[in-house]
């Protein structure tokens, strides 16, 4: 296992008021991704866990693309990771910020 | 505490529960099973109270550590709900897996008027926490059968890529009711674990056809190890549920010995059948072997006319 951590600048607060928000599964090829709304509206941290190691400048590249297409400020993301690739990971942080801004129905 | 049934508006656009039950995830079973909004999470991924014991094997956790517990409303009525993500780790159970269901089959012991509803999509006991699955296994099911026996109807709901086996299987066995689809296998040894103890010719686990109809939820139904057959979408296990929970009888001595001797006459006629369609020929089935392939409303008004649940054993 490898941990890693990378924090970022947000231009602004990420949408939406919901506090907390799961998307994705512990599996091979997927990952789950838990937001939570914390951090200063500039702020933001995504957290990973992950099976595949030795992967830290693909995880860098893709939390970077990630925070300047959605710019989530004030969300910690925390993921654990079963190895999956790059878009797989990109489409759940992009749920992850999606569910955010999404009410309880 | 009474439980109170809350009227919920009939909003012209629900949710969608034409959803395939299958390919949905634990939470979002949940989420469209209950009624829209209703659910609250007891122990949330973010407490993180996640497996003490799969670090040691370099291995990733999950947050909820492959269960979803929490409280929510049936068609108005207050439910307890557990769901099990059968793609985390096959759905098998942990240390903190189990010990979150046990905790919640408790707490409907004690306050009696709220049933539970069990989400199994499980393979058993994660090998990685053998012991402490294995416990977990023992303790799950005498809260089960406190909770049952304190006046609480525990509905198991299965149809997951799991399935329901190992210790899951067990589980499931000491269930008020169960409801299965097509889908939902459950046995207590899977057909790997049947192949390699007891040879290829005993059980071809690479024979797809003949797992299905031998674990699968067709034969469950018709064996009456499940009470209601359901279609594999989540209205149809949401409409199973709401009918198991006003069917199933109350628990005693009476029920137990019901059960033994539902178990003997099984056993009785069928040991002899070494095979599905041989058991579903004996039940008098014209054309068994049609079963495996029949649509699953066709298939539920020929299981209801085999043979209606019984209301006294369990």
């Amino acid at each position: 296992m490898e941990d890693l951590s990378l924090r970022h600048a947000a231009r602004q607060r990420a949408g939406g008021t919901k506090t907390m928000a799961i998307i994705g599964v512990v599996a091979s090829g997927n990952l789950e991704v838990l937001a939570e709304r914390i951090l200063p509206d500039a702020d933001c941290l995504v957290e990973i866990k992950t099976a595949a190691e030795g992967f830290g400048q693909v995880w860098s590249a893709v939390v970077a693309d990630f925070v300047a297409r959605y710019s989530p400020g004030g969300l910690k993301f925390s993921i654990n990771d079963g190895g999956a690739r790059p878009d797989t990971v990109s489409l759940r942080l992009a749920q992850a910020v999606r569910l955010m801004t999404e009410d309880d129905r | 505490m009474r439980a109170t049934r809350m009227q919920t508006a009939n909003l012209p656009t629900g949710p969608d529960r034409a959803v395939s039950w299958y390919e949905a995830s634990a939470r979002t079973r949940v989420s469209l099973l209950l009624d829209a909004g209703s659910f609250s999470e007891f122990i949330g991924p973010e407490m993180r109270e996640v497996s003490p014991h799969l670090q040691v094997f370099d291995l990733p956790e999950q947050f909820d550590d492959g269960i979803v517990v929490g409280g929510g409303r049936l068609d108005g009525w207050p439910v307890a709900v557990a769901a099990q993500e059968g793609r985390f780790m096959g759905g098998a159970f942990g240390e903190v897996h189990g010990a979150k269901l046990t905790g919640l089959l408790r707490a409907a012991r004690d306050i009696t008027s709220m049933p539970v509803l069990i989400l199994f999509d499980t393979g058993g006991v994660r090998l990685q926490e053998a012991n402490a699955g294995e416990l977990a296994i023992a303790e799950i099911m005498r809260a089960m059968i406190e909770a049952r026996n304190a006046g609480v109807k525990v509905i198991g709901l299965i149809g997951g890529r799991a399935g329901c086996y190992g210790g899951g299987g067990l589980i499931a066995g000491c269930c008020s009711a169960l409801a299965v689809s097509e889908q939902g296998r459950i046995a207590v040894s899977g057909p790997e674990v049947i192949e390699t103890n007891r040879g290829v010719e005993e059980f071809d686990s690479r024979d797809r056809a003949l797992v299905w109809r031998t674990m699968g939820g067709k034969h469950r139904r018709l064996l009456g190890g499940a009470e209601t057959f359901a279609d594999d979408t989540v209205q149809d296990f949401r409409s199973a549920a709401l009918q198991l929970l006003g069917s199933a009888g109350d628990f005693g001595l009476g029920t137990l010995k019901a059960e033994q001797s539902r178990l003997e006459d099984r056993l009785r006629r069928f040991s002899r059948c070494p095979d599905a369609v041989d058991i579903w020929t004996a039940e008098g089935i014209a054309d068994a072997e049609s079963i495996p392939a029949l649509p699953a409303d066709q298939f539920i008004s020929l299981a209801d006319n085999v043979r209606r649940p019984s209301r006294d054993a369990r």
